[in-house]
């Protein structure tokens, strides 16, 4: 049964999700606005809302102080990397859970998931020892094989999502109609997992990208991620707001344009399955 | 050419003999119906034959040649699915292309197999749409024009009418017979509907639990099924099947006979009853007779006109060389 929608009710919802989505939004807004302002009128009380003097004084500094490209090109090989290197260890992991299932196939499914439930630092030690014994402290070839392995389990769990809205008897008619395997793979399986595929890239470009655990513990100078910027504004010669502020829209920027284009891919990725 | 040759072809799963070894020749330009009730392992045997599934054991021979090693591809069969399977992001035409394409035909000789499929089909106005914007029926039509233009040496079909209302049901299936009688290309055809089976055959094949019942051409089926199972399955309304006393008055475990071959009057006959549901289709009546003694409801078909009624006490007399006699085993004596 239609429920009825009545003009009150409706006005009611728009207010609520507006004024919940301005929280969430808030913190954001308030970073960047901060980021425009002099360290005296970060701190002011009470703050001052949009009639403060806007300066760009705070990027000058960052860029002079530290070197955002590196950071910026840092993450970005460490999210696309990892992102890539998951994709080629997980389509075929997906392609067969989901169109050769064996016994246990929903077991390992499981057990791959379980492991995003262990606490991080509880394997920080042996990693940072691993690392160290190994020369991948402080470089992006580390970074890259932790968060492909941190990330697999979500790659392998959406594709493998995707993979099984797949009819079989598709890819059936492909190999009666002559098709190798690759070529089921490249005209047949791949345009119609695109969706799947690209969104499953982007959600786990924005979850690498985001990463700051192992980025902030595992890296010194060489490797250090836009993470790892943010952070070096936070504590050491006391807090400078208005330059952390600037760090930080600095850092998130990219992946805010990233996801501000990609949000129709993002959100039918996501649901896909869910909502047919 | 189109010669199947199944030796020995046995499937399990596991510990579990889906179908246990059994022999069967396709000959070629035949249409064979492979018949049975769901779970009997039709499709399974299907699959097989196409090479969509491994044997477990025995031979599939396609044209005297040992087929069990080769991919589906390899076999030189098309199949046409329940669901179609058309690939949703091509269109009519690059649908029908896909085979030629995979099999590295040349463009001209693709576009005039595409057009004359396309023009046999109907489908020459829906070339350039996406299966997403057909019926039903139009892609059905999409998925034997993908199968036509193989050539291939036979026709796999896989329930193909079952996702189609009645109505497109009845007239896929003349479609379906003319484009056998046009290409004389070998055919087989799995459906657990037996009028189906009945209305299209050359040859069924009656499969219960993996195993071969019989075979033979519907008349044959019809006329003299070999066990219970047969007897039962083929036909509709089923043969009415009766044990007991009944039947061993004519020295038999079982007898059937079919509604046809049972006369309903009203002033005598052998065995007495009550007309419980009556069906008048116009041409026939069927009336199911309670109260026998025989079975729950005996199947009686007669004339259109037979004026009988719900309620009304009847005499059913069977057609004594219409009686099918099976032994304790199920068999036929």
């Amino acid at each position: 049964m239609a429920r009825a929608i009545t003009p009150r009710r409706k006005a009611i919802t728009t207010v609520i999700a507006w004024t919940i989505g301005l929280l969430i939004f808030f913190p954001i807004f308030w970073t960047v606005l901060t980021s425009f302002k002099t360290e005296a009128e970060a701190v002011a009380t009470p703050p001052r809302f949009l009639m403060f003097d806007w300066t760009l004084e705070n990027y000058a500094t960052v860029q002079e102080r530290s070197n955002y490209f590196r950071h910026f090109w840092n993450s970005v090989v460490i999210s696309l990397g990892s992102t890539v290197i998951g994709l080629i260890i997980a389509i075929p992991a997906a392609w067969a859970m989901a169109f050769v299932p064996g016994k246990r196939t929903k077991d390992v499914l499981m057990w791959m998931l379980s492991t995003k439930m262990l606490p991080p630092v509880g394997v920080l030690v042996p990693l940072y020892l691993l690392f160290r014994d190994t020369g991948l402290l402080d470089t992006r070839t580390g970074l890259v094989i932790v968060l492909t392995l941190i990330n697999l389990p979500i790659i392998i769990w959406m594709l493998y999502t995707y993979f099984r809205e797949i009819p079989g008897e598709i890819l059936e008619a492909a190999r009666m109609d002559g098709a190798t395997l690759r070529s089921e793979i490249l005209y047949v399986l791949t345009p119609m997992a695109v969706p799947g595929i690209a969104s499953t890239l982007l959600l786990n470009v924005i979850l690498a990208w985001n990463e700051a655990f192992w980025t902030l513990n595992l890296t010194a100078a060489n490797a250090a991620p836009l993470t790892a910027f943010i952070a070096s504004y936070s504590s050491p010669e006391g807090l400078f707001y208005a330059k952390l502020s600037a760090a930080s829209t600095m850092a998130i920027a990219p992946i805010l344009i990233l996801g501000w284009f990609s949000q129709k891919q993002l959100v039918r990725g996501l649901t896909f399955g869910a909502v047919k | 050419m189109g010669r199947i040759t199944l030796e020995g072809v046995a499937k399990r799963f596991g510990d579990v003999e889906v179908i246990p070894p059994l022999n069967l020749d396709i000959e070629d330009g035949e249409f064979v119906v492979f018949v049975g009730p769901s779970g009997c392992g039709k499709s399974t045997l299907l699959r097989l034959i196409a090479g969509l599934e491994d044997v477990s054991d025995g031979r599939i021979l396609i044209d005297g040649s040992d087929a069990t090693p080769l991919s589906p591809a390899r076999r030189g069969l098309a199949m046409v699915f329940q669901s179609y399977a058309l690939y949703p992001h091509m269109s009519v035409r690059k649908n029908i292309a896909f085979p030629m394409r995979m099999a590295g035909i040349d463009e001209t000789e693709q576009k005039r197999r595409i057009d004359n499929a396309a023009k046999a089909l109907n489908l020459t106005d829906y070339l350039d749409r996406r299966p997403g914007q057909l019926s039903g029926g139009q892609r059905q039509r999409v998925a034997i024009g993908r199968a036509i233009v193989r050539e291939p040496s036979a026709f796999l079909f896989d329930e193909p009418l079952s996702n189609l209302d009645a109505a497109l049901r009845v007239g896929m299936r003349l479609e379906i017979s003319e484009l056998h009688n046009r290409l004389k290309t070998t055919m087989i055809y799995v459906t657990h509907d037996q009028v189906e089976a009945m209305t299209m055959a050359d040859k069924i094949v009656v499969l219960h639990a993996g195993r071969i019942e019989q075979v033979g051409s519907p008349l044959e089926l019809y006329r003299n099924p070999r066990n219970v199972f047969v007897a039962g399955f083929i036909g509709s309304p089923r043969m009415n099947l009766f044990t007991g006393a009944a039947a061993a008055e004519y020295g038999a475990e079982t007898i059937g006979v079919r509604p046809e071959h049972i006369g309903v009057s009203a002033e005598n006959g052998k065995w007495k009853g009550r007309i419980g549901v009556s069906e008048h289709l116009g041409s026939d009546t069927f009336f199911y007779v309670e109260d026998t003694g025989l079975a729950e409801a005996v199947t009686v078909r007669a004339d259109g006109e037979v004026a009988l009624r719900h309620g009304d006490t009847v005499w059913l007399t069977p057609a004594e060389d219409k009686i099918h006699r099976f032994d304790a085993n199920g068999d036929r004596i």
